[in-house]
């Protein structure tokens, strides 16, 4: 029952998929496309990095469902990691484990660890609040509080008890400066978030996040909901985040993934196919699948 | 024309002009309902004129002189009517207000339209409110002075008018001595009595402390006796002015100033004149305490009682329906208990009010009360303290009567707010409960005051289970005064709408109460508005800062 479950839904994709490929006919310029965006990229190996985040024998469960499925892989330190593949295929779930997100929803069981940091985040002693402190995260829809844009970016510190003045105008300036938003908010931080455009938004959700200086920054397809000319100062934000986090991105846009990340890593079902540096799986994939999901010959 | 009729039916329209109709029938209801009142019970307050006329009960009878006020007319068939005389079909009678109630018996009585002769209105009638025995209806004769008679003069109604204004005044100060400083006096003495017996029953009554009680007691004492010397000095000095009244049958009263709580000529006013009365009236009514088993005068204490009692409860169930929906929607595992636990709370807000009295009564009166009397009052035993009907158990059992509709209102705008948000707190490192509190319950803040306004607005209007915990048709002080601790949740207290049904249903003087019930209503409905109307604002104000949250 289950599995006649879960092969409708990858019918489904195929068929999706194929259609989009087919309406668009554009295959060959499509891989010329991503490997000339990642020609740009300097040459970058897996094995000099420091490593930031391990992932062992990990599996997930909702309920009696397997959504993961034996993923071993090694986040670096200080780099862009991408998460791609089609809809369902475990990527955003996995992303979610990095800071335990996923123990809001009830019928969730894992095993495997995840180590970051040479500590097993799912480890009994952990404290998840302190985790997320380590760990922070940036949703696919801009989620502001209701509250004013200064108060947004103060959120964090305010919940670590601070409350100085003084401390807080300064990482208020310096997060909303470290996300690009400075100089269109100054003016009116005392104003409501919503009144900000949605780039604007999502923008100042990052501040948010790097306002309590977390280590890793996870961010779950942060420009979907987004226009073309937010989602390019997005993507141009995480290239400089990337000098001082660890950054883990899952995005369904694949010249996204070809432009900003170092690393990819290409998951199908929730089992990890192929994990490398960008150029490599761009334009020359070891496996046959990622091969035909990057060209868009998928299935 | 059958098809006309099916393709109009199938546009919906006649649905429209259903649901149009509806609104229209209910708002015109609410409307004259209120109009109703408003004219009834704002009318009451303005100066009448006061006709003098012969009657003549039966054509050849003998003439009685009649003073009075027209308050009602009615015409009915010669049936109802009884034995009436004077020919025609139908009888027209006016009720007439002729007050003297210690001379006549009764204040009002009917009259038939036919036997009315000789009608006038002088100017120099005076209406005289009475402190007792209501309202006089006469002409002025004299003022007697310290014994001596002053009659005849020119202006001897500016006199009198003067003479009504000075008692007034020493009246004022009586009041305050006997009301301010006595009842501290009695406060304290109460307290030393209180704090004697607590000795006694601990065993540590010691000479010494007793004679410290005593001394207390003594400067009491002594308080007491220059005050009731001040006032017996003030009662005299009222007591020396009189003045005589000579009423429609030509008898004369002589009545103490003492006696006397304001006069008006009303023949004689303009209608300047007579505004400005209807509004010292008016304020009479807002402001001042009841007279004569709340017949006269003002409702002020019942005011006050109503909007103390509604804020104590507002306080009690707020942040108690709010736990209480905090845990069943964010805390609680979700199943068939809380289920279940849903089902009875949607239940209780339809038990019938009394049934929350009888409950008031038995459990918070009785036994809470009880028990706090016998470990913290034992002293005024069996003198009960909190083991009676009072202000407290009443806001109580109200909250309890209430506390469903903040939960169930408080779950909806839980349930509003989106997951997102919870994420977004939760991802910067909040805990569960940090987010409650400064994001969740925030955004909460407009659908507990929503909750907040529909409790208020019902408790406001309840009455049936407050004659069980703690209303009385006459409380001898405000829940509020100078004597520490200020707020005496013990005490019993009025209510507006307990005063509506005493007045209305339990008055000895119907007709005199009668306009007061819809005054006194039409009260409680500006109060119950105002009382929402505030919150209506804070709420909307909430909600215009975190709309654009929930959208999205």
């Amino acid at each position: 029952m289950q599995q006649n479950k879960a092969d409708d839904i990858i019918d489904n994709q195929e068929s999706e998929i194929k259609a989009v490929s087919d309406s668009t006919d554009s295959t060959p310029t499509h891989a010329m496309n991503l490997s000339s965006i990642v020609n740009g990229h300097e040459q970058t190996r897996l094995e000099d990095e420091n490593i930031c985040i391990t992932v062992n024998n990990f599996d997930l469960f909702y309920a009696d469902k397997q959504a993961l499925k034996d993923i071993n892989m090694t986040i670096p330190e200080k780099k862009v990691t991408a998460f791609i593949g089609p809809s369902g295929c475990g990527k955003s779930t996995l992303l979610r484990c990095f800071n335990r997100m996923n123990d809001l929803i009830d019928s969730v069981s894992v095993t495997g660890e995840i180590r970051i940091q040479d500590q097993n985040i799912y480890d009994k002693t952990v404290n998840v609040a302190d985790l997320r402190r380590r760990v922070g995260m940036v949703f696919q829809k801009p989620n502001p509080f209701p509250k004013s844009v200064y108060e947004n970016v103060a959120y964090g510190l305010r919940i670590q008890g601070i409350n100085d003045r003084r401390t807080i105008d300064a990482v208020v300036e310096k997060s909303l400066k470290g996300a690009a938003l400075w100089d269109e908010v100054k003016d009116r931080l005392d104003d409501l978030a919503m009144g900000l455009s949605g780039g604007q938004q999502q923008r100042l959700v990052i501040a948010r996040a790097i306002a309590i200086e977390p280590e890793i920054i996870l961010l779950d397809e942060p420009a979907s909901a987004l226009d073309p000319i937010s989602t390019l100062k997005i993507e141009e934000l995480i290239y400089e985040l990337k000098q001082n986090f660890t950054i883990v991105i899952v995005t369904h846009n694949m010249q996204q993934a070809a432009r900003v990340s170092d690393y990819t890593a290409y998951m199908y079902l929730g089992e990890l196919i192929e994990f490398s540096d960008t150029s490599t799986l761009f334009t020359n994939p070891n496996e046959q699948m990622t091969e035909d999901y990057i060209t868009g010959r998928y299935g | 024309m059958t098809n006309k009729i099916k393709t109009w039916f199938s546009t919906g329209e006649p649905y429209i002009w259903l649901n149009a109709g509806a609104v229209s029938v209910s708002i015109i209801m609410v409307a004259g309902l209120v109009i109703l009142i408003a004219v009834r019970g704002l009318g009451h307050f303005w100066p009448a004129d006061i006709a003098a006329f012969d009657y003549y009960a039966e054509p050849d009878a003998e003439p009685v002189a009649l003073l009075g006020e027209l308050v009602d007319e009615e015409t009915v068939s010669r049936a109802r009517a009884g034995k009436v005389i004077y020919p025609g079909e139908t009888v027209t009678r006016y009720l007439i207000k002729t007050g003297n109630r210690d001379v006549v018996g009764l204040d009002f009585r009917w009259v038939l339209a036919a036997g009315i002769q000789n009608k006038s209105f002088p100017e120099d009638i005076i209406v005289v409110e009475r402190r007792e025995w209501g309202n006089l209806y006469g002409y002025l004769k004299a003022i007697q002075i310290d014994g001596k008679t002053i009659t005849g003069t020119e202006n001897l109604w500016e006199l009198f008018e003067q003479k009504v204004e000075e008692s007034n005044a020493t009246f004022e100060q009586i009041r305050y001595i006997e009301k301010s400083q006595i009842g501290k006096i009695n406060f304290g003495m109460e307290r030393l009595r209180l704090k004697e017996r607590q000795y006694e029953l601990d065993g540590e009554k010691t000479p010494e402390r007793l004679q410290e009680l005593n001394a207390k007691r003594d400067k009491f004492q002594s308080e007491y006796n220059q005050l009731t010397e001040r006032l017996s000095e003030l009662y005299d000095e009222l007591n020396r002015n009189s003045f005589v009244a000579s009423l429609s049958n030509g008898r004369e009263v002589t009545v103490k100033f003492l006696n006397v709580v304001r006069a008006h000529r009303p023949n004689a006013m303009g209608v300047v004149e007579k505004t400005g009365f209807y509004f010292e009236k008016l304020w009479e009514f807002v402001a001042e305490d009841p007279r004569e088993a709340n017949t006269e005068g003002g409702i002020f204490p019942a005011i006050f009682g109503t909007v103390l009692m509604v804020i104590i409860m507002a306080i009690m169930v707020t942040p108690f329906g709010v736990v209480a929906a905090v845990y069943l929607r964010e805390y609680a595992k979700q199943g068939p208990l809380t289920r279940l636990i849903r089902i009875a709370v949607n239940n209780l807000a339809g038990v019938p009010s009394v049934v929350y009295g009888v409950f008031g009564l038995g459990f918070f009166v009785y036994f809470l009360g009880g028990s706090i009397d016998q470990l913290f009052f034992e002293a005024s035993l069996p003198a009960p303290t909190f083991g009676t009907p009072g202000l407290l158990w009443a806001s109580l059992t109200l909250a309890i009567l209430t506390v469903p509709v903040v939960i169930v209102a408080t779950e909806e705008g839980l349930s509003r707010v989106p997951r997102a948000i919870r994420e977004g707190s939760l991802a910067l490192g909040a805990t569960k409960a940090e987010t409650m509190w400064r994001t969740v319950l925030p955004m909460t803040a407009s659908a507990m005051i929503t909750g907040l306004i529909l409790a208020v607005a019902r408790a406001a209007g309840e009455v049936a289970p407050l004659m069980l915990v703690g209303v009385v048709k006459l409380a001898p002080s405000l829940a509020i005064d100078a004597n520490a601790p200020f707020l005496h949740l013990d005490r019993k207290f009025m209510h507006l709408g307990f005063h509506i049904y005493d007045v209305g249903f339990q008055s000895p003087n119907v007709e005199a109460a009668r306009p007061l019930v819809y005054s006194t209503a039409l009260l409680l409905v500006i109060l119950i508005i105002t009382l929402n109307l505030t919150a209506i604002r804070i709420r909307n104000s909430l909600r215009e800062k975190y709309r654009a949250a929930e959208q999205g």
